[in-house]
Parts: C-alpha cells; structure tokens; sequence
C-alpha cells in the first residue's frame, strides 16, 4: 500500500544556493513559503525552531490516509484496520530508520514534551508498580541533573519529578561563551538519570554527547536526550550516541503537529511501567487487575494519532530524499553567513557560539538599545517571521543576564538571500529606534 | 507604513525619556509583575493619600511598549482618585483589547491613545498592559505590603 506519493521524486540539483542544496525546487512544495505577510511583503520564515513548514507531500499523504485508509489501528480486523494499522507502523518503521533505531524502541507520542513526561511519570509510577521497578525509581538523596541550557519541556517535569519524589535536581552551567560547563558540576553515585539537549534551542550550541553519556554510564546513571532540535537538521544516530533515551518532535521536522516520537533503549522500555493507561497497552484484563503490552505499545494507550503519525513517516522521506548531510551542510553555510552578517552590525550581541564549530542553526542576540520585541517588531513589519522572547530558556536568559532575544533559526528551505534580508532587517530596527 | 502607525512618537518619547522611573518611598502597595511569554517585568508602588494616588514609582525591563504605557500611565494616574485611575484603566484596557476596532476614549486616555495601534498586534497586548496590571495589584495590596502602615486599603471597586 502506497500512501507516500514521490517525496522521493524531486530534487534534481540545480544548484540555486551556493550550498548545493535546490531551495528553489525545495520551496515550491511548500506553499506557505509564496505568501506575503503585513503590507504585500514576501514571507521570510525563519523560526523553524519553534515550528517547520510542511512540504505538499506530507499534507497530502494525511489526505490520502484519511480518505482511503482510516480505521483505528491495533484493534479490529476488517480491511481498513489493516491497512491503517500497516501504515501506522510503516512510518513508525521508516522513523525509526532515520534515527538509526528499530521500531520496537520508538513510542509515538502527542510532542517530545509528552515524550519526556511520559519518563518522568513512568519514574513516579515505578514506586508503586512494584519491585521488579525499583530500578526506576527515585527518592530522597538521589539526584537527577540537567542543564542550564534546557527548555522548559527538559527541565520543569524533571523539576516535578523530584517534587514528587523527593529527589534533588541539580545541572550543569553554561560559560559565557555559551557552552556547557563540564567543570560545573560532579556526578555521583546518587545521580540516577541525566537530561540534556542535543542542540540548544537557543544558543544552537551542541553538547558534548559522547563525554556526557560517559560520564553518566561511569555513575550508574540513565540519560535523555532531547532531540528536537537536531533530529530535523543533520544526521542522528541514537544508538551510536548511546543516550538511554531521546525524543523529538514531529512538527519541527516537516512533519504534522500533535506527533513526537520517543525513543528508549529496547531493554529499558521492556523494563519500565507504563505511564498513561486503558486500551491499547494491555495483555490482559481482569476486574482485579491487569498486565501490560511489551513495548512500544505499553506506552500509547487509547486510539493513537494516525493521519499524523504517517504524516512525519512521508517528512522522513521528504528528509532523506533529500538527504541529511546535504540538509546539514546547507544550514550550516546560512549560520556562518548570519553570524559573520549580524557580527558586522554595531551593538549586536550573540548569546551563544560565535562560530559554527558545534553548534547549529539557531541565532539568538540581542541589539544595544532596541528591545527584542521591538526589533521582532520591525522585522515583521519587513516580512520576517522571527521568535522574540526567552523561547521556553527561561533559567538560560537568566544566566546571561537579559529578558529576552531574537533568534533566527533555519531550515532547509532557507536561502542566504534571506539570511541577508535578516542582517539588513536588524540595521533597520536600530535605524527606526534611533540607535546609531 | 503600519510600523509607525504602532509606534507614535509619543510612545518613542516616553521610551527614551520615561516619567516618574525608579522606586521610591513612601508608598503603600507594590506589585511585581512578570509578562511570561518575554519575561519582561516591573516592580510598581503606589503611594496614597485618602483615595488619592500621589505618586507612582516603577523600576521595570521591557520593550519599548511596555516602558511607555508605565510612563503614561503615569501621567494619568498621578493627583487623581483610585476610582478615576481605575475608570481610565478600564477605557485603556477596551481600547487595547479591541483589535484596533474600539473607537478610544480621547478624554479618558490622553496621550495613552497613542497605544490605539498596538491593539492591531495581538502579541503586544500584554506589553501595554503590563504595568497597568502591576498597577492594579498594587492597588489591591494597599495596606499589605507598603513602606508606610498608616494607609488604610482602599475600596478599588
């Protein structure tokens, strides 16, 4: 059964960027990128790290699903179930393959913050599940450590998480720079999981994965990952990384919103309690009590989201058509371009590396003199589609001292044309406030 | 072009030079008011006598929105009574939560009718409100966290 119509077909290179990659080809499948915004400005969308576009090919095949295949997947047997229930786990399959891991370790979930939730409350729920959990569960005197760069989503419900349980969270610093801090902070045998981003949401700045997960293994502990940001842009390896955990988001990777996906070493899904319960996730019920699905179906109770689901399978092949290197080299070309561009902007201030030595395509600065919002505001005004504010880094904001940024963030449906309109966008903002 | 139709050279004006800024004593209510879609903030105190508001001081981070409506409000606010403060409130907060589809009330708001093109902005609401929400709870805690005990609270409706 096809539901994924030629994602694979386009992109023959003509080489409309200097990076190799056609943006021109590529923009045409996404309609939104046409639209003109306040007075008949072209859009220049650069906050794709907040939300992507999604190319024709993926609303289409949502389309396609629903009017020729819907059913409820994993329950009933007529034709449709079937099919359903083929492409539901199709793209659960082909989502999984670009990650590097196999279905099994890949759980479907609302967005990677329930992904995270979904841990964090199978943590809690281990104290009472009994003992063959204990390994999962946390009390006073243990500890859970994250980062001073995490978004909320990585940091509150660890922050709950110990609330509930008594447990300390404690986290890594940030330098001036804008990198993490290893020198910050000790492990010990009390640190029983360690959560951390994989790209800076704000900063773009990328973590020594490797030395974190060593660190942890030697204490014992488990690791997250929060992926949300690097999935969409350059090539991911979660089991080469060596993360206990990851999850990341289908709607930041061309994919279709009420869809994250969370990834769990097999060995460890098998091992831990469920989180939300009912249908679905069980083997089998009796009024006096039940036992649950092998994973990943423990972990999606209820009719789950399937238009959706194979929505991000057809972005995943929309990604690998045209390939995550590529996508990779071109953001980091239109990231070199923005900072040396905005460095050359008197009073403009990047929070984060200044180089694009690990670190990806998110730009966040401020300008002497010109509030974020305001700065947000002329750039709307000219047609740019900025995120203005703490962008869920609130504690990170903090750290260096300010309210709020403008970030940049890129896709690879971003062209240098537009990096330019950014650069000439924030002399603007500083003319208009008067700011010489 | 629309950008100077949302920023009138009086809102600029109270930006680069705000009224009555900093924190000062006596006063009789403080607020501290936080806008968590930026984190922009102010800490606001009133300072009363009887019902009439003689002075209020601010020390806030924010946009340029956000610092003008402080400044003016201001302006509105000082030598008159709460229930005159509160009723210009209430014409500030209908202009500013109308989408630009609200005739303003010129005599009410003065120089806040400037703020008539933010309420085309639906993000930049809360920036303009701000202060007057700082205001407001600053009001409501007359008696209760001021400098001065003497001042009993005040019926703000």
């Amino acid at each position: 059964m096809t539901v994924a119509p030629e994602a694979g077909r386009m992109l023959a290179s003509t080489g409309a960027e200097p990076t190799g990659l056609d943006t021109e080809k590529i923009r045409a499948d996404f309609a939104i990128l046409s639209r003109t915004v306040r007075e008949q400005r072209p859009l220049v969308y650069l906050d794709s790290g907040a939300t992507s576009q999604r190319p024709r090919q993926v609303l289409d095949a949502e389309r396609a699903f629903l009017e020729h295949h819907n059913a409820a997947v994993h329950r009933g047997a007529h034709q449709l179930a079937e099919e359903a229930t083929d492409a539901y786990e199709a793209a659960r399959s082909r989502i999984a393959e670009l990650v590097g891991a196999t279905s099994d370790d890949l759980v479907f979930t609302k967005n990677a913050t329930e992904g995270i939730n979904l841990v964090t409350y199978a943590m809690s729920n281990s104290a009472t599940a009994g003992p063959e959990f204990a390994r999962f569960t946390l009390g006073p005197g243990d500890e859970v450590v994250v980062t001073e760069m995490e978004h909320h989503a990585n940091l509150v419900p660890w922050q709950e998480l110990c609330r509930r349980t008594g447990a300390t969270l404690r986290w890594y610093g940030v330098t001036d720079q804008g990198r993490l801090d290893l020198d910050s902070l000790r492990l010990s045998e009390a640190t029983k999981l360690v959560a951390f981003t994989h790209q800076s949401n704000v900063m773009g700045t990328v973590p020594p994965v490797d030395e974190l997960v060593r660190r942890a293994r030697e204490v014992g502990a488990l690791t997250l990952l929060d992926a949300c940001q690097s999935v969409p842009h350059g090539p991911v390896n979660l089991p080469d990384l060596g993360v206990d955990f990851a999850v990341f988001s289908g709607h930041k990777m061309l994919g279709p919103s009420g869809i994250g996906v969370l990834y769990g070493r097999r060995e460890l899904l098998e091992a831990m309690p469920p989180f939300l319960t009912g249908g679905s996730m069980i083997e089998m019920v009796r009024m006096e009590g039940s036992s649950y699905a092998p994973p990943p179906q423990r972990f999606e109770a209820g009719v789950p989201m399937t238009s959706q689901a194979v929505g991000l399978g057809v972005a995943v092949d929309y990604l690998n058509a045209v390939g995550m290197d590529r996508i990779a080299a071109h953001e980091r070309s239109l990231t070199e371009r923005a900072l040396a561009g905005l460095a050359e902007v008197g009073g403009v201030h990047i929070i984060g590396p200044t180089d694009t030595e690990h670190r990806g395509g998110a730009v966040s600065f401020v300008v002497d003199g010109v509030h974020a919002h305001d700065a947000g505001q002329v750039l709307d005004s000219l047609g740019l589609a900025v995120r203005v504010g703490h962008h869920c880094a609130w504690p990170l904001h903090r750290r260096f001292g300010i309210a709020a940024t403008v970030r940049a963030s890129f896709a690879l449906y971003n062209t240098e044309s537009e990096v330019d309109a950014l650069v000439a966008g924030v002399h603007e903002s500083k003319r208009f406030f008067g700011v010489s | 072009m629309q950008l100077q139709q949302m920023y009138q050279e009086i809102i600029l004006d109270h930006y680069r030079n705000p009224h009555r800024q900093g924190l000062r004593e006596p006063f009789h209510g403080e607020s501290f008011q936080v806008n968590p879609t930026c984190g922009d903030e102010v800490t606001l105190r009133v300072a009363l006598d009887g019902d009439t508001v003689t002075d209020v001081s601010y020390d806030a981070m924010g946009c340029s929105i956000s610092q003008a409506a402080t400044s003016v409000l201001t302006d509105l606010v000082v030598g008159r009574t709460v229930g005159d403060s509160m009723s210009t409130m209430d014409s500030f907060v209908e202009m500013i939560q109308g989408r630009g589809q609200v005739e303003p009330d010129e005599d009410a708001l003065s120089d806040a009718v400037a703020f008539a093109g933010v309420a085309k902005y639906p993000a930049r609401v809360k920036c303009a409100l701000l202060g007057w929400m700082a205001f407001k709870d600053a009001v409501g805690r007359v008696g209760e966290n001021g400098s001065d005990a003497e001042q009993p609270p005040v019926e703000a409706r």
